[in-house]
């Protein structure tokens, strides 16, 4: 009996170029690529999953073969030459694979770390699959589990909570000193790069106006023009910070663009409104002295990397917790699936068939105790034969049922029939309760 | 019974606390919401003692210093259970029912002898002037309480430690939002508590305002509240400012409600009412 082995095969971002990538993604195929894959013989179940920064085919595979029968079919439609991609690829089997899996879906394999989109593209990629029937037993269980894991991850490390880089760090701040942005107004003073792209990440947070004051008018009418801001000129810099609320300072002055008496004077004017200054200029745009003003909150370049730095190395100790999660789970899956294997299955079942019956012998053995050797071994016999003949039929069924098309869940069924414990299912055991809560919580996210 | 009712509501309180501290500590969501169900069930069987007291004295149980602060905590933990219901203020459980616990607390260890009611007090006006009265301080202490979060918080940003604290603390606009909600219910319920004691003291001594202490003190009080929220609507005084001026109202109306009693004799003596 040649058990199902899941496999994983693909690239992704670090392994692959994009060139790469997007022809293995098969966009240009007018079948859907997940039905090419599925009808590869030898191939049971299938999931394809394509993303912007990997694509990768899982399956449940009947043959060792098929992982070479599905890449030269892969190479073939996306018209790669094999010798030329073959180092980029990665090819996993069984524990590797379910690994593989179980730390994308936790963006543990994610560009940035923690990221929260990859879960919702792995869904997507498992309802198509799910809808076209190629997801079977296997794969679905591992799928869920692997959103199963990745919720864990989640909930209780805080990988995904924290800024990483300085304009992160900046809307996660304005977001504490603001709570909710909509309806805030930011001002760019100077038009530097970084500036910039602060300035979109705050828009993208819902920050609803924006200025830009700049030396050279032009310069702040184009990038206004780009972020969809109003270009205001620096003379009108203490009117315009009454109305802002987060302030972003990038200019390249060799002195202070922005005094502490300066924002004192307007403090009444705004009415006392928090006031956040961002100062990302080298050197220094903004008076120091400004963030001992009250209802002022002022953070240079160096205090943002600061936060950005203690943000990533608790990210890397969060992302070591959830490393142990994953293989903590990879073990419990990999269990589950050995279960599967018949072999187990049958010595179970007739352990359990001569253990019932001894424990019934030793029942009746003072009545029994009476008769002689010869009686006895006779009633030896009798019982033995009942039980070999009460369970020879389900056992042949069992050996043969590898040849039909849901043997696994034929496997299972008996294994409740049997009220078999195997190794596998401690699993099971230990996690009833957990496990039907996250199907429950799993079948909702995926219908 | 009530007695009994008192305590378990007392132990749930302290449960709840616990809970909310939990998950301040731990970041579970699951720790809040039982949490918050606790509280709820404390509430619930601490109005069912509050209840059976009434229908034993035949009064409502706001006269002497046991039964005030058990009816001060169980406002306390009314308005706080709205207020996380309607408008969520992060990990405020957690600095709100510490305080509950505290009132109700001081409130076991009081004196809880049943005496018929003084004829002074016997009157319409006593349920009504007290009741709306202790209401107000729930609402401004848990203005309070808000007050001193933004304090906390504020100074995490200024500082630049943005560690636990600063991830587990809504942000300084909702704190501020929020502590200015309490103020603008609790002001007007505490000027009506003026004016009804006033009408009452009225009806009682046959004057207005006796410049008893805690009218005294509780004129402060109101100014200081007045003061605040005037600032608040004319120059939009906001931020660390109005959250120093909140907490100092508040230690000033603690100062009314027990420091006064206490210290400074007059007619409010309900504490000392039968020592």
């Amino acid at each position: 009996m040649n058990k199902p082995e899941i496999i994983l095969l693909g690239v992704n971002h670090k392994t692959a170029p994009v060139e790469v990538r997007e022809k293995l993604a098969l966009k240009e195929e007018e079948t859907p690529p997940l039905q090419l894959f599925s009808e590869i013989p030898g191939c049971r179940e299938t999931v394809f999953l394509s993303t912007c920064n990997r694509v990768e085919v899982i399956a449940c595979a009947d043959t060792p073969e098929l992982m070479g029968h599905i890449k030269e079919f892969w190479f073939k439609r996306a018209g790669l030459d094999e010798a030329a991609v073959r180092d980029a690829f990665y090819e996993c089997r069984g524990t590797e694979a379910v690994k593989h899996l179980f730390r994308v879906a936790s963006s543990l394999d994610s560009m940035i770390v923690g990221e929260p989109q990859i879960l919702g593209q792995l869904k997507d990629a498992y309802r198509a699959a799910a809808e076209a029937g190629s997801a079977g037993l296997i794969l679905n269980r591992l799928l869920h589990r692997a959103f199963s894991v990745a919720k864990r991850v989640r909930t209780e490390t805080r990988i995904a909570s924290q800024a990483v880089s300085i304009s992160y760090a900046a809307v996660e701040l304005a977001r504490k000193i603001f709570g909710d942005l909509k309806g805030k107004n930011a001002l760019l003073v100077g038009a530097g790069e970084m500036a910039e792209l602060a300035a979109q990440h705050l828009k993208a947070n819902g920050v609803t106006g924006l200025a830009v004051a700049n030396r050279t008018l032009q310069r702040a009418v184009d990038l206004a023009r780009d972020l969809g801001g109003t270009a205001v000129s620096l003379e009108e810099l203490d009117q315009e910070l009454v109305r802002a609320d987060i302030v972003i300072s990038s200019t390249g002055a060799p002195g202070v663009v922005i005094t502490a008496d300066q924002v004192r004077s307007i403090m009444r004017p705004r009415r006392h409104r928090l006031l956040f200054f961002i100062d990302i200029a080298v050197p220094r745009d903004i008076d120091p002295e400004v963030n001992s003003i009250e209802n002022v909150f002022l953070y240079d370049i160096d205090e943002l990397k600061e936060v950005v730095e203690e943000n990533r190395a608790e990210r890397e100790k969060e992302a070591m917790k959830a490393e142990r999660m994953v293989e903590e789970e990879v073990l419990k899956f990999v269990s589950w699936i050995d279960s599967l294997d018949i072999v187990p299955v049958i010595r179970e079942i007739m352990a359990r068939g001569e253990q019932i019956r001894k424990q019934e012998l030793a029942k009746s053995s003072k009545c029994l105790n009476d008769l002689s050797k010869k009686q006895k071994k006779a009633v030896e016999a009798l019982t033995r034969s009942i039980v070999n003949k009460l369970l020879h039929h389900p056992v042949t069924s069992i050996k043969q049922c590898r040849d039909m098309q849901n043997s696994d869940e034929f496997i299972a069924a008996a294994c409740r029939l049997f009220n078999i414990e195997g190794a596998g299912h401690e699993e099971q055991r230990s996690g009833k309760a957990q496990d039907s809560q996250d199907g429950h919580a799993e079948q909702e996210n995926v219908t | 019974m009530h007695d009994f009712l008192f305590q378990i509501a007392l132990f749930i309180y302290f449960f709840a606390a616990a809970g909310f501290v939990a998950h301040v500590i731990t970041m579970r969501k699951g720790a809040e919401r039982i949490a918050a169900m606790a509280l709820s069930c404390g509430f619930v069987v601490h109005t069912i003692a509050i209840a059976l007291l009434w229908h034993a004295l035949g009064h409502p149980p706001i006269v002497n210093m046991h039964e005030t602060l058990s009816f001060l905590a169980w406002a306390m933990s009314g308005s706080f259970l709205i207020f996380h219901h309607y408008s969520k203020v992060k990990s405020m459980g957690a600095f709100a029912t510490p305080l509950i616990v505290v009132v109700m607390t001081a409130s076991s260890m009081q004196h809880d002898r049943m005496l018929p009611l003084p004829p002074a007090l016997k009157s319409l006006w006593l349920p009504i002037h007290a009741t709306i009265c202790l209401l107000a301080y729930a609402v401004l202490a848990l203005a309070f309480v808000i007050s001193i979060m933004f304090l906390l918080q504020e100074r995490q940003i200024k500082r630049k430690r943005l560690g636990g604290i600063f991830r587990r603390l809504p942000s300084l606009d909702a704190l501020d939002s929020a502590a200015e909600t309490c103020i603008k219910i609790g002001f007007p319920l505490l000027t009506l508590g003026i004016v009804t004691g006033s009408i009452w003291a009225e009806q009682a001594w046959g004057a207005y305002w006796s410049w008893d202490p805690k009218e005294t003190w509780s004129l402060i009080t109101w100014f200081l509240y007045a003061a605040l929220l005037h600032q608040r609507f004319t120059v939009g005084w906001r931020g660390r400012r109005a959250a120093i001026m909140t907490i100092i109202g508040f230690l000033t109306l603690l100062f009314t409600f027990i420091g006064v009693n206490y210290l400074l004799p007059g007619a409010h003596t309900y504490a000392t009412w039968y020592d």
